[in-house]
């Protein structure tokens, strides 16, 4: 059995930390928030000249021709510094979405400038509240053309290119679009996250291509989706688990009552159920991992339950962390809020766990 | 059974509401009192307040369970709960005089001298001067008896010195009441002095704390050499934990009237319909429509809780720490409603904008506000304990902060 990251994988991950560490502390994540800055650009650049955005970008496109599972623990350490970049739109849902489905030109056009982190992509699907199915799609590409609008567009507003979904006749597409080219209106929208901006957009005549190699209409969506999901659920985990070990510390060093908050059995036994909860997300994440880097069959479910484990744990960590702070944990100026606020978006952005949890045994019972 | 008042009481009611409809304006349909911590109160604000406060004053109906000795008039708990359903129907200022006529006035009623109660219970109540609570600090929040503050005795004053934490309205409160260290060798309950302080006094800085959802309803209050004089305090030295105590009780008799406002029910079950999950109505969807269902029975158990609480109070039975079911359920539960809602929104409940945001963002808003009422007033965990140990009669905790002098009670790791 050797269901583990490899020790060069953990290296990485390792040297990740350490680099965000210094790079990326909560107070970056804070400073994107409170200003009206859309990410760090200083910390894009930095990742960016590191090659994480081209981790699983082949060689010959300019990426460092690794796999998913280098991205994965790529993913977590970006998690647990709640890093104020779009590298989750950029790496796990454009990028992926040209690796997988774009046209060997396409591929050559966009994946370099994708893997230097000179633009940055985005993912462009939700259009109106509530509704992520194909029903929900009414941009239409027609003629090179995308007319339409989508909101939210997580990067919309600073993003260079998006692939886009879209109805062409009665098949749903994927397109990619130059956002900075004619016929894109692009506004950001106050997020409940500030740290992660959101954007709508829209699209009057402006000239898209579809993907090339994307033949397979919805089909191909869930499975952008379904990898998204693993790669986000990694992002999850990592943000559960820097909850955890911060609330963890603050009970041991909090005293009440003439004793650490800590050696109060209630609260130890919270936390003993934070933890579990983090680690059967992990094992699910894990598993979700190595279907993706695999291009398994079992990806199908694996993604629905990485993210809805995934979902479910870092909310419960960010709730548990305020609570277990105390009155602190209320205030704008204790860095708990960024991670239930991070939390709660990315427990929606790719939809609620509910609608995966229901794909989970659609696809089960088939 | 049944859920009419008594003839004694429907007789109240009409009282009630005919001085309210000739003095206030219904509210309409959906519209809502805005609560204290939605905003900074403004002075604009509280003059209104004071303004309402004054008329119903005039009118013998502000502070109406207070004993008719200090201007209310002696009402009953049930009266009490029938006054603030009938209030809440009608337009009017929010309430920023609930801390001091709820828990301070009542506080000096029982443990103040004669001449306190002659100076302060009258303007209190007519709402001329506004009262805050100095109580918690940083390192005392459920266990405010590890309180710090010092008051050192000089002449006939006393110099405080310190921090308080979580004051509400510090900044237009006129006076405030709090607890103080004055014997450090003491046994922690033992060493605390209660005092009735000027907020205008030279020495006290007060400072806005920010919340998570962006709002300051509360505030840090500093005393430096802050001068107090003997005839302001509350009780004798050093035995003032008893005074913080009827204080705190107090706080805990909040029971009827209105909830704290807000998205309800109606309005979750409104946006499951209006909003489509893969081409139908979210509330068609099964594990929408048991989740809805769990609020609601449990929503509809609190209210008729609070139902049977007022039978007893009718019956004439004082209100006990079975209320701390109102709260344990209603905080958590108003926090996993707002994120049900803002998850049915999918990917647009990430949006806090109002001119998309389903609702105007108001569950977004609820979903970052919410925390807070899990840990104000008692937080689940200490409700949990006066559960078990006061209402079940559950043995206390092995306590390791009593027998001790304060000053050697542990703190903090580094003086284990």
């Amino acid at each position: 059995m050797n269901f583990d990251f490899s020790d060069d994988q953990k290296l990485l991950q390792k040297t990740a930390r350490e680099y965000l560490s210094e790079h990326a502390p909560l107070s970056l994540c804070r400073a994107v928030l409170e200003s009206d800055a859309a990410y760090s650009d200083t910390l894009w650049k930095g990742v960016a000249a590191l090659g994480w955005l081209g981790t699983a970008i082949p060689e010959a496109y300019g990426g460092a021709g690794f796999g998913r599972l280098e991205l994965a623990v790529i993913a977590e350490e970006m998690g647990r510094c709640l890093a104020p970049i779009p590298f989750a739109s950029s790496a796990y849902l454009a990028t992926e979405a040209i690796v997988q489905f774009g046209s060997p030109a396409q591929q050559q056009e966009l994946l370099p400038k994708l893997a230097s982190g000179e633009w940055i992509g985005t993912f462009a699907h939700v259009e109106q509240s509530g509704e992520h199915g194909a029903e929900g799609i009414t941009t239409a590409f027609a003629g090179d053309a995308l007319n339409g609008s989508k909101a939210p567009v997580p990067d919309g507003d600073v993003a260079h290119v998006a692939v886009v979904t879209a109805r062409s006749g009665d098949q749903v597409v994927l397109a990619v679009v130059d956002l900075t080219a004619g016929g894109v209106t692009r506004k950001a929208v106050r997020s409940i996250d500030p740290s992660r901006s959101l954007a709508s957009v829209r699209f009057d005549r402006a000239a898209a291509q579809r993907l090339g190699g994307a033949t397979g209409g919805w089909d191909d969506v869930r499975r952008l989706l379904d990898r998204a999901a693993v790669l986000m659920a990694f992002e999850q985990l990592g943000g559960a688990q820097r909850a955890f070990d911060i609330t963890r510390e603050f009970c041991l060093g909090r005293y009440a009552f003439g004793r650490p908050i800590a050696s109060f059995q209630a609260i130890k036994h919270r936390l003993a159920d934070l933890y579990v909860e983090i680690e059967l997300a992990r094992s699910n994440a894990y598993y979700g991992a190595w279907a993706l880097s695999n291009d398994r069959p079992e990806l199908a479910t694996a993604a629905c339950g990485a993210r809805a484990a995934a979902s479910d744990a870092f909310e419960l960590a960010s709730r548990e962390m305020i609570q277990l702070h105390g009155g602190v944990g209320y205030t704008w100026e204790y860095d708990c809020h960024l991670f239930y606020r991070r939390a709660k978006l990315l427990a929606v952005v790719l939809g609620n766990a509910n609608l995966w949890r229901d794909h989970l045994i659609e696809r089960l019972s088939a | 059974m049944d859920f009419n008042d008594t003839p004694e009481e429907a007789a109240f009611r009409t009282d009630v509401r005919a001085w309210l409809d000739a003095n206030a304006e219904r509210l309409k349909a959906g519209e809502r009192t805005p609560g204290l911590a939605e905003g900074r109160a403004d002075p604009a604000m509280i003059k209104r307040a004071q303004e309402w406060q004054a008329k119903k004053a005039d009118a013998g109906w502000a502070c109406i369970t207070w004993p008719k000795d200090y201007g209310g008039r002696g009402a009953t708990a049930i009266q009490s709960v029938i006054w603030n359903q009938e209030e809440g129907r009608y337009k009017t200022p929010p309430n920023v005089f609930g801390i001091g006529q709820g828990m301070l006035g009542p506080t000096i009623m029982v443990h103040g001298s004669d001449e306190q109660k002659r100076r302060y219970l009258r303007p209190m109540l007519r709402g001329e001067e506004i009262w805050c609570q100095l109580f918690s600090e940083p390192s005392a929040g459920s266990d405010l008896a590890g309180l710090r503050t010092s008051a050192v005795r000089d002449g006939d004053d006393w110099v405080i010195n310190g921090q308080k934490i979580w004051t509400t309205g510090a900044q237009y409160c006129k006076w405030g009441m709090i607890v103080t260290r004055t014997d450090p060798n003491a046994e922690k309950h033992r060493g605390i002095t209660y005092f009735i302080v000027d907020m205008q006094s030279p020495g006290i800085d007060i400072r806005p704390i920010r919340q998570i959802n962006g709002y300051s309803g509360f505030n840090e209050v500093f005393f430096s050499d802050v001068r107090v004089p003997d005839r302001n305090r509350v009780g004798n030295v050093n035995e003032g934990w008893r005074a913080a105590l009827t204080t705190l009780m107090n706080e805990r008799h909040s029971i009827g009237g209105g909830g704290a406002g807000g998205p309800d029910f109606d309005d979750l079950v409104r946006l499951a319909k209006t909003t489509r999950w893969e081409g139908r109505p979210a509330l068609a969807d099964h594990a929408v429509r048991q989740r809805l269902a769990q609020f609601y029975i449990r929503l509809k158990g609190l209210q008729y809780t609070s139902y049977r609480t007022q039978t007893a109070l009718s019956r004439g039975a004082t209100p006990g720490p079975e209320s701390s079911i109102g709260k344990l359920v209603g905080a958590p539960l108003r926090q996993d409603m707002a994120g049900f809602a803002v998850d049915l929104q999918g990917a647009t409940g990430s949006m806090m904008d109002r001119s998309i945001t389903p609702d105007e963002a108001v569950w977004q808003l609820s979903y970052l506000g919410s925390p807070g009422l899990r840990l104000a007033g008692g937080t689940d965990e200490i409700l949990r304990n006066i559960i078990a140990e006061r209402v079940l009669g559950l043995p206390p905790e092995i306590r390791v902060d009593k027998n001790l002098a304060f000053k050697d009670v542990p703190t903090g790791p580094k003086n284990e």
